[in-house]
């Protein structure tokens, strides 16, 4: 991941022409309502991320057509899709459990799709083993499903989606039915094969790793509505919302800006580095926190508030202490340092973060 | 540990196991009143056909058992209740379908109809499909006069008089096997270009046959031994519609011997389905 702010990159992958996918997607079902509207250009990847509920799912089964669209549009280089059955959208989707089917071996499984559009048995299995064997699978082209690791499988299913030549490929949780240790290894290839991947593809995740390492751009969707996009970097140094906040390990707070000074709307202020005004987010990671028991007088950090231990953790090698009072947040310090200033949860203490270490930024 | 233990422990290991043993001590044992009825349910079910064996004329079995009279009725009976069977599977499968698959207004309505046949007296079947197929039923004028077809009191009839008894078996068995399938398999199918009908054909039958075959091997036995509505709808003649069921009550009246061994055939066709279904299902889970 760089640390390049280029807006200019964003507004080449936003400008769609007929090219690529322009979709506004709107669902209804029961009090949930789904409302996003995404755009790419071909050969972008973008991660729709979110929390569990948010709608991800529902959005990429309206993209595949498996859930019918309640309004808005979808177009996929220049053609509506919107009416079209699933089996008739040039979409290729990787299922979070893969659903490769069980009774047909990998080889099969890849030449289903071939087979559905018309190429004779042969020749769809051909195709079928020149797409395993591009997945680094020749030899498991006999097994079946069951006999396939979870890495293998994955291959399989990206494979499957594959061989139809979509112009739009949709990947609900690629990583997420895998342990640890495969994951990082099927993470590495996935980026590469999505790479290579020509046209549209659209991943679903709630792991922000993933979505970093996997996507140009991220959409991140919370009760149904985008909440912010942009790109990676952009979005881990501008949190918008506590739970992108959260995923990216910062404190994040809105306020009201006048100079270097930004009055919060719940009460409390803090000094910044940034010369803004009006609404603002200001953001600094729990790094940046050093605590203390008695309020510090020699400390240079312009900002102290008085606090109490709500709850405590390890987190790596160093404590998160999770702080309550005029300004909740979160503080990360070594053990050692835990240990000193005596911490339980209920002990009050003192907060203290230097101006340089926050960032603001106009919401 | 002492020496007392040590013999307990031998025990528990000649009788399988220290949790065995302990179950069978009295407290953990079943109680009286729970344990004679159940001994006399069980001597019930089997008493019957023990005494079958027991009546059985196994001296004179093997000639009962080629007998003409017998051939006949037991292959009438397997080629209706096979034939009943394929046209359960023709018609009763998709129907499963339909009622496991789509939402159509009524559908519960139109399930408990499908699931009628199981609770109606045969004979009021073999009545009902007089009237709707015999020769000046509802449907059955028409198939006469337009194209010369009478079903009743034929071949044919007994199949239809058992595959109206016996496919609500297969759409039961068959619905509850779609029902538990995963419908994702098909929403998979369908991204990959299948039609509703290729995904069901390539991927969905693949997936529920143990389902089917359970439910093809369960209609096939009730066809089996379909009387009521056989009799009624297709009458009693050697040959063409006599099946084993009518034919072991024939021979109870003039010769009882002939129906011991007659049902002793059908008992161990009866056992061997048993054993098949069983195998299909632990080979299914």
């Amino acid at each position: 991941m760089t640390d390049t702010d280029a807006p200019s990159a964003d507004l080449v992958t936003e400008d769609t022409g007929d090219e690529g996918l322009d979709a506004r997607l709107v669902v209804e079902h029961g009090t949930f309502r789904l409302d996003v509207t995404l755009t790419a250009a071909p050969g972008d990847v973008v991660a729709l991320l979110g929390p569990n509920g948010a709608g991800k799912t529902t959005a990429l089964r309206a993209l595949a057509g498996l859930v019918p669209l309640g309004a808005g549009h979808l177009r996929l280089d220049g053609t509506a899709l919107d009416r079209m059955p699933p089996e008739a959208r040039p979409v290729g989707v990787v299922f979070q459990d893969y659903l490769l089917f069980p009774h047909l071996t990998a080889l099969d499984n890849v030449a289903f799709g071939p087979r559905c559009q018309g190429a004779g048995r042969a020749e769809a299995r051909a195709q079928a083993a020149e797409w395993l064997e591009r997945m680094g699978l020749a030899e498991h082209a006999g097994a079946k499903p069951r006999r396939l690791s979870g890495g293998q499988a994955q291959r399989v299913a990206l494979a499957r989606a594959l061989a139809t030549h979509p112009r739009l490929l949709l990947l609900d949780e690629p990583l997420a039915a895998l342990d640890a240790r495969t994951r990082l290894e099927v993470r590495a290839q996935l980026r590469r094969h999505l790479a290579e991947f020509e046209a549209v593809a659209v991943l679903v995740t709630h792991d922000p790793l993933d979505a970093m390492v996997l996507a140009d751009r991220l959409v991140v969707v919370e009760h149904g509505s985008v909440v912010q996009e942009g790109t990676p970097s952009d979005i881990a140094r501008h949190p918008r919302t506590d739970y992108i906040a959260q995923l990216v390990g910062l404190n994040l707070y809105r306020g009201q800006a006048d100079g270097h000074t930004v009055r919060l709307d719940t009460g409390p202020s803090i000094t910044t580095t940034e010369d803004l005004s009006g609404p603002v987010f200001v953001a600094f990671p729990p790094s940046a926190v050093t605590l203390y028991r008695d309020p510090p007088s020699g400390s240079s950090a312009r900002n102290h508030w008085h606090g109490e231990v709500a709850g405590l953790e390890t987190h790596g090698d160093q404590i998160r202490a999770d702080l309550t009072g005029e300004l909740p947040l979160a503080a990360d310090l070594t053990t050692v340092a835990a240990a000193e200033l005596e911490l339980h949860p209920g002990a009050p203490v003192w907060a203290a973060v230097k101006a340089a270490q926050t960032h603001a930024y106009p919401a | 540990m002492t020496s007392t233990d040590k013999s307990d422990a031998a025990a528990d290991t000649l009788q399988g196991g220290p949790r065995r043993g302990r179950v069978r001590s009295g407290r953990r044992g079943v109680p009286l009143p729970l344990l004679v009825p159940a001994l006399i349910g069980l001597a019930f079910l089997l008493l019957p056909l023990v005494a079958l064996l027991v009546r059985a004329p196994w001296s004179t079995l093997p000639e009962q058992l080629t007998s003409t009279e017998v051939w006949q009725a037991l292959r009438l009976s397997l080629v209706c209740a096979t034939a009943a069977t394929a046209v359960s599977l023709v018609i009763g499968v998709p129907l499963a379908w339909l009622l496991a698959r789509t939402d159509f207004p009524g559908r519960g309505f139109v399930r408990a109809l499908v699931t009628l046949p199981l609770v109606l007296p045969p004979v009021v079947g073999g009545v009902a499909l007089l009237f709707a197929l015999g020769r000046n039923g509802v449907v059955g004028q028409w198939l006469d006069s337009w194209f010369g077809i009478t079903l009743p009191f034929t071949t044919a009839g007994v199949v239809v008089a058992e595959s109206f008894v016996a496919m609500p078996f297969l759409v039961i068995s068959v619905e509850g096997t779609l029902r538990a399938a995963d419908p994702r398999y098909e929403e998979a199918a369908a991204t990959l270009g299948a039609s509703r009908f290729t995904a069901f054909r390539r991927v969905t039958l693949p997936l529920i046959a143990p389902g089917i075959a359970a439910g093809a091997v369960l209609a096939w036995a009730r066809a089996l031994g379909e009387f009521g509505a056989t009799i009624t709808f297709a009458g009693n003649f050697p040959g063409r519609t006599q099946t084993m069921p009518l034919a072991v009550y024939l021979a109870l009246q003039n010769n009882p011997e002939a129906a011991i061994a007659l049902s002793l055939v059908l008992l161990a066709v009866s056992i061997a389905v048993l054993a098949g279904l069983r195998d299909r299902w632990m080979t299914a889970s």
